[in-house]
């Protein structure tokens, strides 16, 4: 096997032009599918360990990074204050925290392994010149559980590249993988295809961090049916499951729940792909939420920190046309973070209905009857539960319940807004892929949200997927040494 | 042209997306501001604009960045509106055409200057003190008169100061029409010469700005500020020190080479030319690297003046022993009268409204942690 790999200038770029004839004669040691934090971090690993490592990104430079564009810190464990984190948070915690807010992880054990090793990521993460952010004040107060990296996802993919590309792993942008050569359970080669030309790729092990299927609606809606149709998908474009059902297709278990994904509740208005962070609307808690028979339908002020935002672009996935419209008044305006479009705003209730197509006289009756429901029973605080709850109202608002009867009246639209899907390729604990027959690929790794399904279930925990991605991506990269092939 | 009211409305389209995402607080005073404010009025994006001090952190974090449907670019709409700024709040109103025309003006302004020193030389002291060698205490004086260099130096330095103060008092007026201060103490405007004189947001709190490279932070652009700034104040300390040696002391230049006024010169001069051509230098790159630089007819032409006027002071120093001196002379004052008649309408202004926009950030920033 070649191990003379000199810093990146030095060699010849016949190797890495996927357009170059030549390449089709290189062997990689490692080539990694997606350019995200957790294929990053997997390269970082293997080229630390001395190995020739191709990264293939199926995105521009200036869209690179899947939905690692889009995170802002990381949830790990940590048993003291540290410098990105305060207080503590020990893993039984966090394993208490990932159950409480699904089903039981899939992979118990797998499970396990993430919350354990989260612990060791803020110092790995320092190590490789990852910045903090100086804790945080406001309404974003999680920094005892999540790890707040300067800058957002985003700078933190830019330092990866950085570091990955100085320390001599190669980059290929707009490289799609669109077939895998197998040989039983030994993987040859990749075929990546840019516009119409095809290349294949040979290494002697793959990791496969290219996220999962929610930018493909077909796929969704094999799960949701039409529903599919009416889904925002925040997250990056580039996640089309194709290395998926490619897998899946030569023989890899699945891991997860078809319809499990990371939703929360978006602005309807927002773009089909891509919106991120700014498209969420933070305003639920301070007022109700309502379906477009202008009913209402959950707890508005559950208070379950973690799931805030989670629950609801399930719970909105839900109902009618997967619609729903959240409704404030004056009184609690400038409470939450402002969503990136003008909420619609009207004197009365049946203004607003008219506004967003709501029944009127429905709506009116709802809440009018909410209002009836509110006690005023202790002081108002948006800053922790503060048992201003409903009385026989079902279903119930268990805190924040004000009456909504302060003009003007404020509407914005809801839809579920889809991050990344569960659904993926099972592994083992060394972050092989597994296969049906119960052996795994000899030398095909998975680390990252194509993965997360070995550890999520139902619910989502912030910050948590950065973790996988993280965890998975170390194993990956360093157990690909001990992979036979090489 | 600039249309700063269509600049304003897609600056707050663009902070609109910020104030939804949030992602860039950490860095600098900027994204925090924003927060302050629940909803962004166009004398807050004035406000914004001169906070910013570009360093293009946000930009390189921005998941919105083009070629994403939002198109937000921060460090080019803050900037296009700074620039804006500098023209609305200047005096005469006619002034104003001079930001847009900022190398035309130094070139014509410097022309000037040197036909007005010559005129000076020839018709007070005479053709032959352009040529002649003298090295006694007065030597300039007989070249110039004092009154002929002091008058128009005195007037213009005034007239700048005067009219960017007035600029800066208009600002801070437009500022507080929609964010009154609760209160303004002494320490927030102590505060805010800190945090000039730090350049405390030209680090994206840490690793350095983002140019001439937009990916990768570097120190460079801060150190080479520091330079020209730091330089500009030691010169200013040597013509001070001089003004006392020469009014109180009645010591009368050429100062001897190891005097305080030209020691100071000496190194203030050294440190703004490696300055601005090190700022220069950058410019070119960041242009070459496809930066779009909204200001850089106005940064440039600055940045040559005060450059010009170092090396003219220089060379002045090393050859005034010589016959080229008088020429040397007439040089020098003539980019410095450049200079000055520039201050209140080129990049200069920058320093006034950036450090009224930084006393604001304290005071408001204590008023938020004392509530």
């Amino acid at each position: 096997m070649s191990r003379e790999v000199g810093p990146p200038g030095q060699r010849s770029d016949v190797a890495t032009d996927v357009n170059n004839p030549s390449l089709e004669d290189h062997v990689w040691d490692v080539v990694v599918v997606g350019g995200g934090n957790a294929g990053l971090v997997a390269a970082i690993v293997a080229r630390e360990r001395g190995l020739e490592v191709l990264v293939l990104e199926a995105a521009p430079p200036e869209m690179r990074a899947g939905n690692t564009r889009h995170t802002r810190n990381i949830r790990c464990a940590h048993s003291e204050p540290t410098s990105s984190a305060q207080g503590t948070y020990t893993t039984d915690e966090l394993y208490e925290d990932l159950c409480s807010v699904g089903a039981r992880p899939v992979d118990e054990t797998l499970a396990r392994l993430t919350v354990v090793q989260s612990a060791t990521i803020p110092d790995w993460m320092t190590g490789h010149g990852v910045r903090w952010q100086p804790p945080l004040r406001g309404v974003l107060n999680l920094n005892r559980t999540n790890h707040f990296f300067l800058g957002g996802g985003r700078a933190l993919a830019n330092h990866y590249y950085w570091l990955a590309e100085r320390k001599g792993v190669r980059v290929r942008y707009k490289a799609k993988v669109t077939n895998i050569e197998l040989q039983d359970n030994l993987a040859l080669a990749v075929i990546v295809s840019t516009g119409t030309l095809h290349r294949r790729i040979r290494a002697r092990a793959f990791i496969l961090a290219c996220g999962g299927f929610e930018a493909n609606r077909g796929l969704l809606e094999r799960y949701w049916g039409s529903a599919a149709a009416n889904f925002v998908v925040r997250g990056t474009p580039f996640n089309d499951g194709t290395v998926l059902s490619l897998m899946t297709r030569a023989g890899a278990e699945t891991a997860g729940d078809g319809k499990g994904f990371h939703a929360i509740a978006v602005d309807a208005r927002s773009p089909m792909f891509d919106g991120g962070i700014s498209t969420r609307v933070d305003c639920i808690p301070f007022g109700v939420v309502v379906n477009m028979l202008a009913q209402r339908f959950a707890d508005e002020g559950e208070e379950i920190w973690p799931k805030r935002y989670a629950s609801w672009g399930q719970l909105i996935a839900s109902q009618p046309n997967q619609t729903a419209v959240a409704i404030y008044d004056s009184k609690v305006r400038g409470r939450f973070v402002p969503s990136v479009y003008p909420p619609y705003e009207s004197d009365s209730i049946e203004g607003l209905a008219l506004m967003v197509g709501l029944p009127r006289q429905r709506l009116t009756e709802t809440i009018a009857n909410f209002n009836s429901h509110v006690t005023q029973g202790s002081a108002f605080n948006p800053n922790q539960p503060d048992w201003c709850t409903t009385v026989g109202l079902e279903p119930a608002k268990s805190n924040w319940a004000l009456r909504i009867d302060k003009a003007p009246y404020f509407a914005i639209p809801l839809r579920p807004g889809v991050t990344f899907t569960f659904l993926g390729l099972a592994i083992d604990s060394n972050a092989q892929v597994r296969m049906r027959d119960s052996r795994t690929f000899r030398n095909v790794y998975a680390a990252g949200e194509v993965m997360s399904g070995n550890v999520l279930s139902g619910g989502y925990l912030a910050g948590f997927g950065l973790a996988i991605g993280t965890v998975f991506g170390r194993i990956a990269g360093s157990h690909v040494l001990m992979t036979s092939a090489l | 042209m600039i249309d700063l009211p269509r600049l304003i409305q897609e600056a707050e389209r663009q902070l609109s997306i910020c104030n939804a995402c949030r992602y860039c607080e950490g860095y600098c005073a900027v994204f925090p501001a924003l927060e302050r404010r629940l909803s962004v009025e166009s004398s807050d994006v004035l406000y914004l604009a001169n906070l910013c001090h570009d360093c293009g952190a946000c930009l390189q974090a921005c998941p919105y960045a083009p070629p994403h449907e939002f198109r937000v670019d921060i460090p080019e709409a803050l900037g296009s509106v700074r620039l804006g700024s500098y023209r609305r709040y200047t005096w005469p109103r006619r002034g104003a055409g001079l930001f847009d025309n900022a190398i035309a003006a130094s070139v014509l302004l410097t022309c000037a200057g040197a036909i007005l020193a010559i005129a000076a030389i020839i018709g007070l002291s005479g053709m032959s003190a352009l040529t002649t060698i003298d090295v006694r205490a007065g030597s300039f004086y007989r070249v110039v008169p004092w009154l002929a260099m002091l008058i128009p130096s005195l007037f213009a330095t005034g007239f700048g100061v005067i009219v960017i103060a007035a600029g800066a008092g208009q600002f801070w007026r437009e500022m507080s029409a929609t964010h009154r201060l609760k209160s303004l103490r002494w320490r927030h405007v102590v505060g805010a010469v800190a945090d000039a004189m730090r350049l405390q947001y030209l680090d994206g709190a840490g690793p350095g700005c983002y140019y001439p490279d937009r990916m990768r932070p570097s120190s460079m652009r801060r150190t080479l500020h520091h330079a020209a700034a730091y330089g500009f104040g030691l010169c200013f300390a040597a013509t001070a020190v001089a003004a006392f040696e020469q009014d109180v002391l009645s010591v009368l230049p050429p100062y001897p080479l190891f005097s305080i006024p030209v020691v100071l010169g000496t190194i203030g001069g050294i440190c703004i030319i490696v300055g601005t051509a090190g700022l220069l230098g950058l410019k070119l790159k960041a242009f070459a690297g496809g930066i779009r630089l909204s200001g850089f007819a106005l940064d440039a032409s600055f940045l040559m003046l005060l450059m010009l006027a170092s090396l003219t002071g220089l060379l002045l120093l090393a050859l005034r022993g010589t016959a080229a001196m008088g020429g040397l002379l007439a040089a020098h004052l003539a980019t410095l009268l450049a200079l000055y008649a520039t201050f209140p309408y080129g990049k200069f202004v920058h320093a006034a409204y950036r450090f009224t926009a930084l006393v604001k950030n304290r005071a408001e920033h204590d008023a938020e942690v004392t509530y």
